[in-house]
């Protein structure tokens, strides 16, 4: 007898019983249930809720073993600035090695199984109390989690935040697909609010920076983000930060393997190209706009925001997590505007907003995640108020045609 | 409980449960965010609330029968006001410092929802002494809420308890802090107030599936 069969019999004898849910949850991870619809005609489509949160999951996993490499690379180059050798970035030279792989992987993977463990924890919980089956909400959320922190978040924290984002921003609204904030969004809003100090600074994003902060060996690595927030230059070329050399968040530094992954999202039909689109287009405008502001001399070098606004707009793009939210984060169908013009607006202004906290708010040196989080707040709105126009144009059109 | 009869002991126990102010009527919020970061400002808080809406329920229930129901509200205000005065001045008198913590919301007390919402629905229509128990009652129920509140706000956002260091000290790294914890500074900003509230009605609601409203 297989797994699988065995499976079924365990299915069978748990059946009405409380940990039933539990159970269930294990047998559709590893297969497709043997269940089938009841009665009534449907329409038949094979991308179920496992199939498109599987698809996300294989988009996030280039960025997620850049991120491990990343890592460990940024750690040794750290080190290696600190004694004043500065390198220069190769993919196979010194990006891809062992060394890397190692320092990464040992940082890295703890907290995807952190995430992971924590997160799938709760939803078995809430399963069984309530007597619902586990929805596959999570396996998104999970991997998405570990990506937007800096690597040497303590895993307590991480722990006491995915606990707090999967109660409060999902359980709480009914579980999955009823939630109105993107909860991977709200664990990190969690975690940067209730320790700010692990969460921005010139020392969280690099593995080591804060334990060797003060010491004799002590090493740093400031996002470009927060460089240019401070006026200062950076030492990156626009290749570095466009393949993703960088220190950063764990996912998000690599630009180009976040537009492959994006668009592998938009070719599967994953996520909405019409987000995509216009969320770009929303950070492009408000990034010219600055530009603008810079070029017709409104504020000058030493202004606070000079070192931001004068970022061209097109690298404003590139640098900091605004391609990782936009791709991964922006388009959850389920906290993101329902309609089709709906969806042009919430991506506009996810982008207009990202850099106008970006640049604005020194308090914030990332803004991208508190745009999507208000903008998930507004969808609804925006939804209704496509509806109501929609409503509107046919109610004349009714008027016309009876008149 | 031979003091009280059951109807008197009902108006005094049920507003700290099942009729609460704060997490059934949902009265009372703006104070419950404002200034529960720490215990000791939720004790007093609560405390003054209590002075307030009993004193206030006396004298509106003195007086029920000769406000004129046109300028019943006005009436109520002042009275409010006379008393809000004197929990002002006796907390700038004894304890300038905590005073100086609450600030503009001991003032705001006039405001609180709670204070009217019983002066309206019971004073204007009870003897004083029910009135007296009501006032109390109403006012243990928003202060418990307060405490509980300030009570986890304060330990896990400053690791104090009433300005004791109950979980170690954060800068020499003794106690939790010496293994790594942290202070959560979620916790000391009012949405965080917000969150905690809203848990506390969820708790309560799902032990008590009668107070669930039907919508």
């Amino acid at each position: 007898m297989g797994l699988k069969e065995k499976l079924h019999g365990i299915k069978e004898d748990f059946k009405g019983k409380k940990m039933a849910p539990a159970f269930n949850a294990l047998h559709t991870f590893l297969y497709t249930p043997d269940e089938t619809t009841h009665s009534g005609g449907h329409v038949r489509a094979v991308d179920d809720l496992k199939r498109t949160m599987n698809t996300v999951i294989m988009a996030l996993i280039p960025v997620l073993i850049w991120g491990i490499f990343n890592t460990g690379y940024q750690h040794y180059s750290a080190v290696d600035a600190a004694q004043g050798v500065i390198r220069e970035a190769s993919l196979f030279g010194n990006f891809f090695t062992w060394d890397n792989f190692i320092m990464g992987a040992w940082t890295v993977l703890p907290l995807v199984i952190i995430s992971y463990a924590v997160g799938l924890g709760v939803e078995f919980i809430f399963a069984v109390i309530k007597g619902h089956e586990v929805e596959e909400g999570y396996l998104v959320t999970g991997m998405l989690v570990p990506l937007i922190v800096p690597v040497d978040i303590p895993l307590w924290m991480l722990a006491v935040a995915v606990i707090f984002g999967v109660v409060i921003g999902k359980e709480v609204f009914g579980g999955t697909g009823m939630n109105i904030l993107n909860p991977a969004l709200t664990i990190r809003a969690f975690l940067f609010f209730a320790y700010p100090t692990w969460m921005s600074g010139d020392k969280v994003w690099v593995h080591g920076a804060k334990a060797a902060e003060g010491g004799a060996d002590a090493i740093s690595g400031e996002t470009i983000l927060g460089a240019y927030a401070q006026n200062s230059s950076v030492v990156y070329d626009f290749s570095d930060k466009f393949f993703g050399f960088i220190p950063g968040s764990i996912g998000e530094t690599s630009t180009f393997l976040i537009i492959l992954g994006g668009l592998f999202l938009m070719f599967t039909k994953i996520a909405s190209w019409r987000i995509i689109l216009s969320a770009i287009v929303g950070a492009a405008v408000m990034g010219l706009i600055f530009n603008g502001v810079v070029d017709q001399g409104w504020i000058g070098e030493g202004n606070t925001f000079y070192g931001l606004m004068s970022t061209p707009f097109w690298e404003h793009l590139v640098i900091g997590g605004i391609a990782f939210g936009i791709v991964y984060m922006a388009t959850d169908p389920v906290s993101g505007s329902q309609t089709n013009t709906g969806k042009y607006w919430y991506g506009f202004l996810i982008g207009f907003f990202s850099i106008m906290i970006r640049v604005f708010n020194p308090a914030f040196p990332e803004g991208v995640f508190l745009a999507i989080l208000l903008m998930n707040v507004f969808a609804p709105t925006i939804d209704h108020y496509v509806v109501q126009a929609n409503v509107k144009k046919r109610m004349k059109r009714l008027k016309l045609k009876t008149a | 409980m031979a003091l009280l009869s059951k109807k008197d002991r009902g108006l005094l126990l049920d507003p700290l449960a099942d009729n609460n102010p704060i997490t059934i009527q949902v009265l009372g919020i703006c104070s419950a965010l404002a200034i529960t970061a720490q215990l000791k400002a939720s004790i007093v808080m609560g405390l003054s609330v209590v002075f307030v809406l009993a004193m206030g329920n006396v004298v509106i229930s003195l007086m029920r029968n000769i406000i004129p129901s046109k300028i019943r509200i006005i009436v109520q205000l002042v009275v409010v006001a006379a008393l809000v005065i004197i929990v002002d001045q006796v907390l700038k008198a004894f304890a300038y410092e905590l005073s100086k913590t609450l600030s503009v919301f001991v003032g705001l007390i006039i405001t609180n929802c709670i204070i009217m919402g019983r002066f309206e629905a019971f004073a204007l229509g009870n003897k004083p002494w029910r009135s007296f128990l009501d006032g109390i009652g109403n006012a243990a129920g928003y202060a418990l809420i307060l405490i509980i509140v300030g009570f986890f706000r304060e330990l896990l956002g400053s690791g104090t308890l009433l300005g004791f260091k109950v979980l170690g000290d954060p800068i020499t790294k003794t106690g939790l802090y010496a293994i790594g914890y942290e202070n959560n500074g979620f916790m000391l900003l009012s949405p965080m107030a917000l969150i905690v509230v809203g848990i506390i009605i969820w708790i309560q609601r799902s032990r008590n599936s009668a107070l669930i409203e039907e919508n």
